[in-house]
C-alpha cells in the first residue's frame, strides 16, 4: 500500500512537472500567411500541434480537441520578438560595480507583470529581458516566452535559448560610475574601453588557469589546488568561449567601433549592438565583422548622444547588410512593434518582408533562437499572431496571439475590467485611488535601479 | 590662376552650404490634379489648390493656373490642410536629458506670466524634422507647477517667435490630483487627501485674487493696480478672453474639475489630457467642454484596465458627444501625430473624425478656424501633399507649405540618410 502511495505521488509529481509548460493544438483556417522566410501564402491554413507548427497548407483537417480559428480576411504571422525589453523583471540594474557579469536576470523574473499581458496583446510572444545599462559590463539577460498565466518564473524562460549578457557604452556607465556618480573608472569613453579590456584580459587568465588545472589534475603525481572560483570571471570566460552573446547598449559611432575592435582582439564573434543610434555611420564596419544591430525606429534627441540620429537608421543598416531588428526597451512601445517596423517603409523604403523581418526572424537571429522561432515553418514553435488588417498598416489590430499553440490573447474575449473580484457583483469604483501617472515612453528604462548612484536628480535625467 | 581656383572653391563652398540648408520659397503655386480632402467641404478629385501671398486663393476643379504660378503636378497625390498637434513642448526643449537646453519648466507655483512663445527656438533642429512629416502647427506648452505659464500656438516656419505665432495663447492650469500616483506613491490616504485639499485651496485663492484684481483694474481703468505680473496674466483669463488649458487625467479629478468649472461659471475652458475621459465621457459631454486628448500611443492608466484604453479613449469620448482634438505631448517626435491619429481611428474614432481631430477641431478650439484647419479659400496656406493616406505608416509627405512658404523637405534625418546610405569611403578608405 505504502509503495502504491509513493508511486501515485511520484506520478503526480512527474505529471505536474510536465504540465508546467502548456502546449496546445490550434488550427488557423484560411488566412493570409506571412511566413517571413517563405513568402506570402493566401487562403492558407496553419496547424499547430502540441505547441509546434506541424503543417502549413490548404484545407487542413483539425485534429481531435484542436481549437479552430477562422482567419478568413486576417493576416497570420510569426509571434513578434522584442530583442530589448525590461518587462517581467523585479530589478534592472546591479549598478554597484562597472562589471556585474555575475548577476543574472533569470533570478528575478516576475511572471505576474501586467506589462507582459499588454505586450501579448500587441502580438509580442518573446522578450529579451535585459539587465540595464548602468555598467560597462552589465548582468546576464534572459530570453523569455510570454507564458502569461503561470506563477512559476522558470516557466517563462525559453528552454534552450543561448545565454546573453548586457554591455553598455557612453553616457550611462560614465555618469553612474564616473565623477557624477560613484567616482570611479569609467568617467569617459576611454575608461569604458579600459574596463572592458581589463575584464576580458582577467577573464582570459582565469580561463587559462582553470584549463591548465583541468588538464593536469588527473595526471599522476599532480599536487596543487584548483584556482579560486569566481562567478564574474566564469561569465567572462564563457563570453570568450563564444557561449554568451553580447548585447551592447551603445549610441555613438566611435564607441561602437571601439567595441568592434576589442571583440576582434579577443576573438569574440557573437556581438549585437543595442539602440546603436549612430550604427548607420559605421554600417560597413558592422557588416564586415558580422555584428548585428537592434534599434529604435525613430527615438532620438532624448539625450545628447542621440542628437545626431536619423529615423533612417534601420534602413541604412539593412541596405548595408547588417542583420537589424527593431526593439522597444519600453512597456508601451513593445505593444506596437509592428507599427515601429512599418516606419522603416516610410524612412528608407524597406519591403514588407524586410520590415517584418525586423521584428521576427532578425531578432531571433540576434538571440540565437532562429532555429526555433521568427518565421512560420513546419517544426518551429507555435508562436503566432493574427492581425485584422495588414500588420504594417496603421489601422491594423492584433486579434489573437498564440504561444506554444495556446491562445494567450483573444481580442473578442478581452475584458474591460481585468480584476478578479471576491464578490463577482462588485463593479468598477472610479474613485479607486491607484492611477498610474507614467504616461507613455520612458527614455531611461535602461537606468532603472541606478538612480541612487547619481548625483544629478534622476527625475531631471528623464521625462 | 591661383585666385581663380580660390574663387571656384569659394563658390563651390557657398553652393554646398546652400544645399545643406535650403531656404523656403514664397510666391504663387498651383497644385494640380490632386485628390483634395478639404476636411470641411468634402473631397475633390482631380482638383487644384492655388496658393498666393500666403493664402489659399482657389480650391476647385480648374485646370489652368494663374500666370506666373509655379505649377506642381500632384497627380496621384493627396492634399490636406497642415496638421495641428494640440499639445507639445516643441521649440522649448532640444536635448531631453540636458537641462541647459530645456526652457519649459520655470520655477514657481503660480507663474502664468511665463510665456512659452518667448522661449521657442525657431532654429531648433527638431522643427524641420517635425514639419517635413506634415505637422505644420503645434501648441507648445510650459510644464511643471499648478500654473506653469502660457502656451502658444505656432506655425513651424519662421525666424522669430513672432513670425511663427499662430494667434492663440492659453494659460496652462494643472488641476489638483486627488489620486495616488501609481504604486510607488507611498503617501498615506490622509496625506494625499490633505495635499489635494491644500492644492484646491491654492487654485481657488488664485482665481479669487484674479477676480479681485480684475474688479480693481476695471474700476480704476488699470490705474489703481500695482505691478503684479501673475495677476496681469490672469486678467484675460477671468475676463473670459483667454482660454484655460485645464490638464486633468484621473476620472475622479475630471469630475471634480467639471464641478469646479461649473461653480466658477468659467466659459473658456479646454480640458487637456483626460486619460480617463472614457470613464466619465457622458459627464464631459454634458458639461460641453472640448478635450485635447493624448498621447494615444500610451498605456492604460490602471493595471486592471483593458490594454487598449488609451488607443480607444478619443473614440469613446467622441461617441459620447465630446469634441476631441489630439496631441502627442511630444517634443522630438511630434512627427508621430499622424500615427496617434491613425491608432485612434482604428480603435473607434474612425478615420474621418481622426482627421478632424488634427485639423479643424483644434482650429476651432483655438479660435483660429478662420485661418487654419481646412482647405478653403481665404485661409492661411498651411498645406500638406502626400503620396497616400497621411495616417498610413508608409505614406510619404511630398510637399509642405506653411504660411504660403514652400518648405524645403530636408531635416537632419534626411541629411544623414543622404550622407550615409552609401558611405564614402566604405570600410577601405582608399576605395569608393
Amino acid at each position: 500500500m505504502k509503495k502504491l502511495i509513493t508511486i501515485a505521488c511520484l506520478l503526480i509529481a512527474i505529471s505536474s512537472m510536465a504540465q508546467q509548460i502548456e502546449r496546445g493544438t490550434v488550427l488557423i483556417k484560411n488566412g493570409t500567411v506571412l511566413t517571413i522566410t517563405q513568402g506570402v501564402k493566401e487562403n492558407t491554413d496553419v496547424l499547430i500541434k502540441d505547441g509546434k507548427i506541424s503543417q502549413i497548407g490548404k484545407n487542413l483537417a483539425a485534429p481531435a480537441g484542436a481549437k479552430v480559428i477562422d482567419a478568413t480576411g486576417y493576416h497570420v504571422m510569426p509571434g513578434i520578438i522584442d530583442a530589448h525589453s525590461h518587462l517581467a523583471l523585479d530589478a534592472v540594474n546591479e549598478a554597484t560595480t562597472p562589471v556585474s557579469a555575475m548577476v543574472w536576470e533569470g533570478d528575478d523574473l516576475d511572471p505576474l507583470d501586467i506589462a507582459m499581458y499588454r505586450a501579448i496583446a500587441g502580438g509580442v510572444t518573446i522578450s529579451h529581458a535585459m539587465h540595464g545599462s548602468a555598467n560597462a559590463i552589465g548582468g546576464q539577460c534572459q530570453t523569455i516566452k510570454h507564458r502569461y498565466g503561470t506563477v512559476d518564473p522558470k516557466v517563462l524562460m525559453m528552454e534552450g535559448a543561448p545565454r546573453t549578457i548586457k554591455f553598455a557604452l557612453g553616457e550611462n556607465p560614465t555618469r553612474v560610475h564616473g565623477n557624477n556618480g560613484a567616482g570611479i573608472v569609467p568617467n569617459t569613453r576611454m575608461g569604458v574601453e579600459f574596463v572592458i579590456r581589463q575584464a576580458f584580459s582577467e577573464g582570459k587568465e582565469y580561463m587559462e588557469s582553470w584549463n591548465k588545472y583541468n588538464a593536469s589534475k588527473n595526471q599522476k603525481g599532480f599536487r596543487g589546488a584548483p584556482p579560486k572560483y569566481d562567478l564574474r570571471m566564469e561569465t567572462i570566460a564563457a563570453i570568450l568561449r563564444g557561449e554568451i552573446i553580447i548585447h551592447c547598449h551603445s549610441y555613438r559611432a566611435d564607441e561602437i567601433y571601439m567595441l568592434l575592435k576589442v571583440c576582434k582582439d579577443f576573438g569574440i564573434k557573437r556581438l549585437v549592438f543595442q539602440h546603436v543610434n549612430e550604427g548607420f555611420k559605421v554600417a560597413p564596419e558592422l557588416a564586415a565583422q558580422g555584428a548585428m544591430a537592434s534599434v529604435f525606429a525613430d527615438w532620438w534627441a532624448y539625450k545628447f548622444e542621440v542628437y545626431y540620429s536619423t529615423a533612417y537608421n534601420a534602413a541604412i543598416l539593412t541596405r548595408n547588410g547588417v542583420v537589424t531588428s527593431i526593439n522597444s526597451d519600453d512597456a508601451e512601445l513593445t505593444r506596437h512593434l509592428y507599427h515601429e517596423a512599418a516606419k522603416t517603409q516610410k524612412y528608407g523604403g524597406l519591403t514588407d518582408d524586410e520590415a517584418l523581418s525586423l521584428i521576427t526572424i532578425n531578432p531571433a537571429k540576434q538571440l540565437g533562437i532562429d532555429n526555433r522561432v521568427g518565421s512560420l515553418e513546419v517544426g518551429k514553435d507555435g508562436d503566432v499572431v493574427i492581425f485584422k488588417g495588414h500588420p504594417l498598416s496603421v489601422y491594423t489590430v492584433p486579434a489573437y496571439t498564440i504561444i506554444d499553440g495556446v491562445i494567450k490573447f483573444d481580442r473578442e474575449k478581452d475584458a474591460d475590467d481585468m480584476r478578479l473580484y471576491v464578490d463577482p457583483k462588485q463593479t468598477i469604483d472610479i474613485t479607486d485611488a491607484v492611477f498610474e501617472e507614467t504616461l507613455s515612453h520612458n527614455h531611461d528604462e535602461c537606468m532603472k535601479n541606478a538612480e541612487f548612484l547619481l548625483n544629478v536628480k534622476f527625475a531631471d535625467q528623464n521625462r | 590662376m591661383k585666385k581663380i581656383i580660390y574663387l571656384i572653391l569659394f563658390v563651390c563652398a557657398g553652393v554646398a552650404a546652400k544645399a545643406q540648408s535650403p531656404k523656403g520659397k514664397y510666391g504663387t503655386f498651383a497644385l494640380t490634379n490632386a485628390t483634395i480632402e478639404t476636411v470641411t467641404k468634402g473631397t475633390i478629385n482631380n482638383g487644384t489648390v492655388i496658393i498666393s501671398n500666403g493664402k489659399i486663393t482657389y480650391v476647385g476643379a480648374a485646370t489652368t493656373a494663374p500666370a506666373g504660378a509655379e505649377v506642381i503636378d500632384c497627380k496621384g497625390k493627396w492634399i490636406y490642410p497642415g496638421f495641428i498637434d494640440s499639445g507639445t513642448n516643441l521649440g522649448l526643449s532640444e536635448v531631453g536629458s540636458d537641462q541647459r537646453t530645456i526652457d519649459m519648466n520655470e520655477i514657481g507655483e503660480v507663474i502664468p506670466q511665463m510665456q512659452a512663445l518667448t522661449a521657442v527656438n525657431p532654429n531648433s533642429v527638431l522643427i524641420p524634422v517635425t514639419r517635413v512629416n506634415g505637422v505644420t502647427t503645434v501648441l507648445t506648452a510650459p510644464v511643471g507647477s499648478m500654473f506653469p505659464g502660457t502656451a502658444a500656438l505656432i506655425n513651424l516656419h519662421g525666424y522669430t517667435p513672432d513670425q511663427m505665432y499662430a494667434n492663440f495663447k492659453g494659460v496652462v492650469v494643472n488641476f489638483p490630483s486627488t489620486g495616488r500616483r501609481g504604486g510607488f506613491d507611498r503617501r498615506s490616504d490622509e496625506d494625499i487627501k490633505s495635499a489635494s485639499e491644500k492644492a484646491m485651496k491654492k487654485l481657488n485663492e488664485v482665481f479669487d485674487r484674479a477676480i479681485q484684481f480684475h474688479k480693481l483694474d476695471s474700476a480704476t481703468k488699470g490705474k489703481g493696480v500695482e505691478y503684479y505680473p501673475e495677476m496681469e496674466a490672469m486678467l484675460p483669463v477671468v475676463r473670459g478672453e483667454r482660454t484655460i488649458l485645464l490638464e486633468v487625467n484621473a476620472a475622479k479629478d475630471i469630475l471634480e474639475a467639471l464641478t469646479w468649472v461649473k461653480e466658477r461659471k468659467l466659459k473658456n475652458v479646454v480640458l487637456t489630457g483626460c486619460r480617463e475621459g472614457w470613464r466619465v465621457a457622458g459627464d464631459i459631454a454634458k458639461a460641453g467642454l472640448p478635450v485635447i486628448a493624448g498621447p494615444v500611443l500610451a498605456l492604460p492608466s490602471r493595471e486592471y484596465d483593458r490594454y487598449d484604453k488609451a488607443y480607444a479613449n478619443p473614440g469613446l469620448m467622441k461617441k459620447a458627444g465630446v469634441k476631441v482634438a489630439l496631441r502627442t505631448s511630444e517634443t522630438e517626435n511630434v512627427r508621430n501625430l499622424l500615427f496617434n491619429a491613425g491608432f485612434a481611428a482604428a480603435y473607434g474614432l474612425g478615420r474621418e473624425e481622426a482627421l478632424k481631430a488634427v485639423t479643424i477641431v483644434p482650429a476651432e478650439i483655438f479660435g483660429v478656424s478662420d485661418k487654419l484647419g481646412s482647405i478653403e479659400v481665404g485661409k492661411t496656406a498651411n498645406i500638406v501633399v502626400s503620396d497616400g493616406d497621411p495616417f498610413e505608416t508608409k505614406t510619404n509627405i511630398i510637399h509642405v507649405f506653411i504660411d504660403g512658404w514652400q518648405i524645403p523637405m530636408v531635416s537632419r534625418h534626411t541629411q544623414l540618410y543622404d550622407e550615409f546610405l552609401k558611405r564614402e569611403p566604405g570600410v577601405n578608405k582608399s576605395q569608393k
